[in-house]
């Protein structure tokens, strides 16, 4: 870890993040508050629709802040591997002029999104008080449970990004596959709504399990369903854990052997 | 002559290949394409087994023809490419300046870029803060580092990141043909430093199309052509070979379009004269040299045009002169830079096109840099030249 993350590479990265986040919102008039803004609004919209118009959280403890929480957390996924798989092919003019380890490009572009879901946390938690639910020790198992998404999102974008090279495809596959994933991974649906012999599937997509235990940790409750109280076998229980492990190996992995070609093959 | 020196770049039996673009698969459908006829991959081999050293202190330069893979040889060297075989080790530090202002972003101050620039060429921000009084300065644009990259003008950009370059300290510098920016007097400054960095010792190694430069600031050069060594060495040595390099292509060229060289129809032929109409093929800048051509018409044309190159390629000069009898002198004033120079001359029918092909006069070679009267001349007077006789 200490020569991935040395002096060099870690004035590269700071240089890097900080022109992101300057550049990112110039000359728009409300700037980073966009960071904020955007994923508040679509929580506006969906937390209407799902308790007056179709309401299928009407009888969930604290729906709101459990929907606001997914939508933020399923936001971050989305971003990083979605920012991460262009960015080495947006960064090609570093790529084939300088000689910067190839992975900090990925890395740069997931703590940019790492820095918005910071901003977005703190509105998650505002709006949390706001609920009348008391702070609680429990929060603190937010930060595990971030950095588990974290490193599935890394990993994936790290596939991604060297698939994207070659593969133009890839990013508008990964689109479609993310707003699929939006619906399939209970982020609007509460789990008490889905079918008590589908849940043990459910949980099999790791996002699924992170964002029930992150929900969880929010707001405790006995109804909550997690992974942990669904299923039995302690086996099975880790195989989401499991599958966020393979999918950073095999990005590391592959991004490495391939990055050595990036400059080429942009 | 030097057994005690050390090495800082060495370069072993390196070979480089690139699979052609036209087979890339971009998209799933080509992938799917090429995956069934999987063998029709193009294979461009780039260098053949390229081995030499750099030591510590040289100037070196890297010369060749465009397409050789010297740049390729520069970005294998700079970490950039890997080798498809070879070993490169590096001794020490290296900044590669391949191209200028890497990672630039114009929504970025002045100030900000130094450091972004900086970060990606390997230097930490301690360093950069050691470094960035004196960039600025050298780069004359003091007042204007708060201001954002895109309201400077392009010279401003260009001497921005010129300064950064030339001013980051390490072990080994690399330079791609970045000598060609700014105007004349930011170029003088640079070529002070080129000086400053051999007269201490500094490790540079310089991709350059430009043999004045080479003859000028190199310890040692190589020359690649069709990605081997053509000639490693002395400086002057292997400039020479580049030029004559050049004028072999010339010709070959020449010949591949079909434009017969030297014997053609025309039956012409060119002879250079000194003042004292002494047959001689070298003069001083600045000197008259009489071009003599004699002809003998086998076929109809009005003009013969008269173009001086440089023996690297550069077109120097041309004029059109009428033609009437069997003969024609015509004298120029060879306000040319020291170098090694040739004439063509090319026939044009009353219609205005070329018959006839191509005649290759010979060579010839301006000694000195600067013309005996004209003291102060910077290369900016227009060539002279006087119909002597038809």
């Amino acid at each position: 870890m200490r020569r991935y993350f040395n002096v060099k590479n870690r004035a590269i990265l700071r240089e890097m993040v900080a022109t992101d986040f300057k550049v990112r919102y110039q000359g728009s008039v409300l700037g980073y508050f966009w960071a904020i803004l955007k994923p508040l609004f679509m929580f506006a919209v969906l937390y209407i629709l799902f308790t007056y118009i179709a309401p299928i959280g009407k009888d969930v403890p604290h729906y709101g802040v459990g929907l606001l929480l997914g939508i933020v957390l399923w936001n971050f996924f989305s971003e990083t591997t979605m920012i991460g798989a262009s960015s080495v092919v947006a960064h090609g003019d570093l790529i084939r002029k300088i000689s910067i380890p190839r992975y900090l490009v990925v890395i740069s572009s997931s703590v940019s999104a790492l820095i918005n879901l910071g901003l977005s946390l703190i509105v998650v938690f505002i709006f949390t008080l706001i609920n009348g639910i008391t702070p609680n020790w429990s929060w603190l198992l937010l930060i595990p449970i971030i950095l588990q998404l974290y490193a599935l999102s890394l990993g994936m974008a790290f596939i991604l990004a060297t698939a994207y090279v070659k593969f133009r495809d890839i990013t508008y596959i990964w689109e479609v596959l993310l707003q699929a994933g939006f619906y399939a991974s209970a982020i609007i649906v509460p789990m008490k709504s889905v079918p008590i012999e589908l849940r043990d599937w459910f949980f099999m997509n790791p996002i699924v399990q992170i964002v029930q235990d992150a929900r969880n940790a929010l707001v405790p409750h006995e109804t909550n369903i997690t992974i942990w109280n669904t299923i039995d076998n302690p086996i099975i229980r880790l195989i989401p854990l499991i599958m966020i492990v393979i999918i950073c190996v095999v990005g590391f992995v592959y991004f490495k052997r391939r990055s050595k070609y990036f400059a080429e093959d942009i | 002559m030097a057994e005690n020196k050390e090495i800082a770049i060495s370069i072993k039996d390196i070979h480089k290949e690139f699979i052609l673009p036209q087979n890339k698969s971009n998209s799933l459908k080509q992938l799917a394409v090429n995956m069934v006829r999987r063998n029709n991959k193009t294979v461009q081999k780039v260098l053949d087994g390229v081995s030499f050293d750099v030591e510590k202190g040289d100037f070196f330069g890297i010369v060749g023809r465009n397409g050789s893979g010297k740049s390729t040889l520069l970005k294998l060297i700079a970490g950039v490419y890997s080798p498809t075989e070879g070993a490169i080790g590096v001794n020490g530090g290296l900044t590669p300046f391949i191209e200028l202002g890497v990672g630039f972003n114009t929504e970025l101050s002045g100030h900000d870029n130094v450091y972004l620039n900086g970060a990606l060429l390997g230097f930490s921000r301690k360093q950069m803060d050691a470094m960035y009084d004196e960039i600025v300065e050298f780069a004359e644009l003091g007042p204007y580092m708060d201001q954002k990259l895109k309201n400077y003008s392009s010279g401003m950009q260009v001497r921005l990141a010129f300064s950064i370059a030339i001013k980051s300290k390490n072990d080994i510098l690399l330079f791609d043909e970045v000598l060609a920016v700014g105007d004349e007097a930011f170029q003088r400054k640079c070529l002070d430093v080129f000086e400053q960095y051999k007269a201490e010792g500094q490790t540079v190694v310089l991709v350059t199309h430009d043999m004045e430069t080479v003859r000028k600031f190199c310890t040692r050069a190589v020359l690649i052509n069709d990605g081997k060594i053509l000639k490693i060495g002395h400086p002057h040595e292997v400039a020479n070979t580049y030029s004559e390099l050049n004028l072999v292509e010339i010709e070959r060229d020449m010949e591949n379009k079909n434009v017969k060289v030297s014997d053609s129809a025309l039956g012409l032929n060119i002879i250079y004269r000194n003042t004292e109409n002494t047959k001689t093929s070298a003069y001083k800048c600045g000197d008259t040299m009489k071009v003599a051509i004699d002809y003998e018409k086998k076929i109809d044309f009005q003009n013969l045009v008269i173009n001086v190159y440089k023996l690297s390629g550069e077109h120097i000069t041309g004029f059109r002169v009428p033609v009437e009898s069997g003969k024609l002198e015509v004298e120029i004033k060879t306000y040319f830079a020291r170098g090694k120079y040739y004439s063509l001359v090319q026939a044009i029918d009353s219609e205005d096109r070329a018959v006839g092909g191509v005649v290759l006069g010979p060579e010839f070679i301006i000694t000195t840099d600067r013309p005996t009267d004209r003291p102060g001349w910077s290369g900016l007077v227009p060539v002279e030249y006087k119909i002597v006789k038809y």
